[in-house]
């Protein structure tokens, strides 16, 4: 199992602890009790329970018939857009509350970005009657203002970044500092599959139900588990990386991660990871990340709040070293055209992050093929941003 | 001669250590800073490297820290800067940062330039005890340099023995579970923490770091252990149209 965590943390180069010591007792109990926890039948169980009952899963495996006519593939989307709270977010967020509650833990804390995350564990902050605080940075406050009051709605306290960019990043920092400032009872429930092992490795695992399903669903339809091609949005990756999960053994399956190149990889408004960034170290794992000759992180920037990251998570950096998995990356208006083309061909707006996933097509190989899509989340939040785009 | 040893072998009480951040408030500060500290009798010197994302530090120290990179501070500008320092001060001096810029830097081009300029030790909290032990210790122990870990209320105590035995110089105290910058004074808890850890006999002194704001956190911090550092509040005095005026009065403030 070559693109598995090993037993310090890392996937090939990638990965490992990099924390102060303030959160080491934090990061060793999860690190001693996460397999344990998460391999018991009862915690399978009442995981399993919430998906199903709650979250509304397994979510369809589509044909889509016209965006297959137009590109004469067999494109198939993955629906995570008809999750309850409207994307993949909530997988990871149902297993670490559960987590949360083994390790008896009394309060939640997590990041956001297109406040989807943040949404979904507003949701099972509710659900399961814990304390719940988003930190979120003061742009993407404005550009995914629904889903702050949706937060507010179910009771979590949404908490500005006000530095650096004030976006992703920055709402990740302030999330370790207040970790640091109460570490007790706390549980910092991360969004993505980056930060301090086991971080990466157990939000992957909650996300592979994706591709779980995937495996039995296509079996299904086309009498063999595995398609040509598996596509994927990649902002921290735990989307693309629930995707890939059960193929990344499978050479069949060409694995590609879409990147957001922003204004463009050679414009230096951009969060286009692969393609511009370096090994270093960044909140807790050694990854590719966007920064100058002096190892200061780079501001990325994306028309979509959910990549706008300068990092992506540690599994990726190796599968991409290894060139297991292609990584592509697609401008603001590629994203938005082809966020423009699903809805009026299929009749589905798209996460503006998900959108990136729909604007490749032309990139590929894939006529004839049978190729699946990661339909991570759905546009809801993003009208106001389709609105003042406007091209449509 | 490893100059933080000999200071702890001269001194066991009110050892007064003060961090400030490298570019700040401009970027050719450094050296008057030093200068004056040294001047004040102040007994170790943290020479902060900035970063963008200090996850750390509180409001304090991310303002200085931003300051000083939008100034042009880099690992290459700073140690062009203590090339020389040692004619200046034989206080030793401590560099204090996160772990990607010195990693970009390249960890043996870092190691070479803290000989050449004749620094003392380094404190790098969030580099794991793996990489110290590949990348940094045959050669700290071979020239005699120090690296200093932190523990905290929440350190085990097989971690903190552990710590004790790898460590030479000091070990870094820190005093609650927080970030820099906060203002303490010393609770029940703390002081329970602080008799906990001297009970436990280590090896090294021990200095005690985060939230020492003024002469009476000082000196409290100073009955628990061999010293105290000041950080963030020893920042927010400086005044960039005095500078040296500015750090005599907040040392006399404190010593
Ligand atoms: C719908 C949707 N897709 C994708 C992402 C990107 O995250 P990840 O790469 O972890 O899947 C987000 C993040 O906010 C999202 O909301």
């Amino acid at each position: 199992m070559k693109y598995n965590v090993d037993n310090k943390g890392f996937y090939g180069d990638f990965g490992g602890s990099y924390i102060p010591e303030m959160l080491f007792s934090n990061i060793d109990e999860l690190r001693k009790n996460y397999l344990n926890i998460v391999n018991k039948d009862s915690f399978e169980k009442e995981f399993n329970y919430y998906l199903n009952k709650y979250v509304g899963r397994p979510t369809p495996l589509y044909y889509a018939n016209r965006l297959s006519e137009k590109y004469r593939a067999k494109i198939y989307l993955k629906r995570e857009d008809l999750c309850h709270t409207g994307a993949h977010k909530i997988n990871n967020t149902i297993g670490q509350i559960l987590l949360a509650k083994a390790l008896k833990k009394k309060k939640i804390i997590a990041e956001t970005g297109a406040g989807q995350h943040g949404v979904a564990t507003a949701t099972v902050c509710a659900l399961m009657g814990m304390d719940c605080v988003i930190y979120m940075g003061e742009v993407d406050i404005q550009r995914q203002k629904p889903n702050v009051e949706r937060m507010r709605i179910l009771g979590a306290d949404v908490r500005p970044a006000l530095s650096g960019s004030k976006t992703l990043k920055d709402a990740t920092n302030e999330a370790m500092r207040h970790w640091i400032n109460n570490p007790d009872d706390t549980h910092y429930i991360i969004g993505s599959v980056v930060g301090p092992h086991p971080y990466p490795d157990m939000v992957a695992r909650f996300q592979s139900v994706i591709s779980k399903e995937l495996i039995y669903q296509l079996n299904k339809v086309e009498n063999r588990n595995y398609p040509d091609f598996i596509i994927a949005c990649v902002g921290g990756g735990s989307n693309a990386a629930g995707i890939f999960y059960h193929y990344l053994e499978n050479s069949k399956v060409n694995l590609i991660g879409v990147e957001a190149a922003g204004l463009g990889v050679s414009t230096n408004k951009s969060a286009a990871t692969t393609k511009l960034g370096k090994k270093g170290v960044l909140h807790g794992s050694k990854t590719l990340l966007m920064q100058d000759e002096n190892g200061q992180v780079t501001e990325p920037y994306s028309i979509s709040a959910g990549l706008d990251y300068p990092g992506i998570g540690p599994l990726h950096a190796h599968l991409f070293n290894s060139k297991r998995c292609e990584y592509l990356s697609v401008e603001d208006d590629e994203a938005m055209n082809a966020g423009i083309e699903l809805s009026r061909l299929e009749g589905i707006i798209p996460a503006i992050e998900t959108a990136h996933a729909f604007s490749v097509f032309d990139k590929l190989n894939i006529k004839g093929k049978i190729v699946v899509i990661n339909l991570s989340g759905r546009g809801d939040k993003d009208l106001e941003t389709y609105i003042k785009w406007g091209k449509y | 001669m490893n100059r933080i040893t000999n200071l702890f072998k001269e001194k066991k009480n009110n050892i007064l250590s003060i961090y400030f951040t490298a570019g700040y408030p401009s970027l050719n500060d450094s050296i008057e800073i030093i200068k004056t500290l040294d001047e004040c009798n102040v007994d170790l010197i943290e020479i902060g490297m900035p970063f963008s994302d200090p996850i750390a530090d509180g409001p304090i120290i991310q303002n200085s820290s931003n300051i000083a990179i939008n100034n042009g501070m880099n690992l290459n500008v700073l140690f062009d800067q203590l090339a020389d320092i040692r004619k200046i001060t034989e206080i030793p001096i401590i560099l204090m940062g996160y772990v990607n810029p010195v990693y970009q830097f390249g960890y043996d081009k870092f190691i070479k330039k803290i000989l050449d300029c004749h620094l003392d030790g380094l404190i790098l909290p969030d580099l794991p005890f793996d990489d110290y032990k590949i990348q940094f210790k045959s050669i700290f122990d071979k020239k005699n340099l120090s690296f200093i870990s932190l523990i905290t209320p929440n350190t085990s105590e097989d971690r903190i023995k552990q710590i004790d035995n790898n460590s030479n110089g000091f070990i870094y105290m820190v005093s609650s579970s927080s970030i820099t910058g906060k203002k303490s004074s010393f609770n029940k808890n703390q002081i329970q923490y602080f008799n906990r850890i001297n009970s436990l006999s280590l090896k090294n002194p021990k200095i005690i770091g985060f939230g020492i704001s003024d002469k009476e956190s000082f000196e409290q911090a100073c009955k628990y252990s061999n010293g105290a550092i000041i950080g963030s509040n020893f920042i927010k005095s400086l005044d960039k149209n005095d500078l040296s005026k500015s750090i005599r009065k907040y040392i006399r403030l404190i010593k």
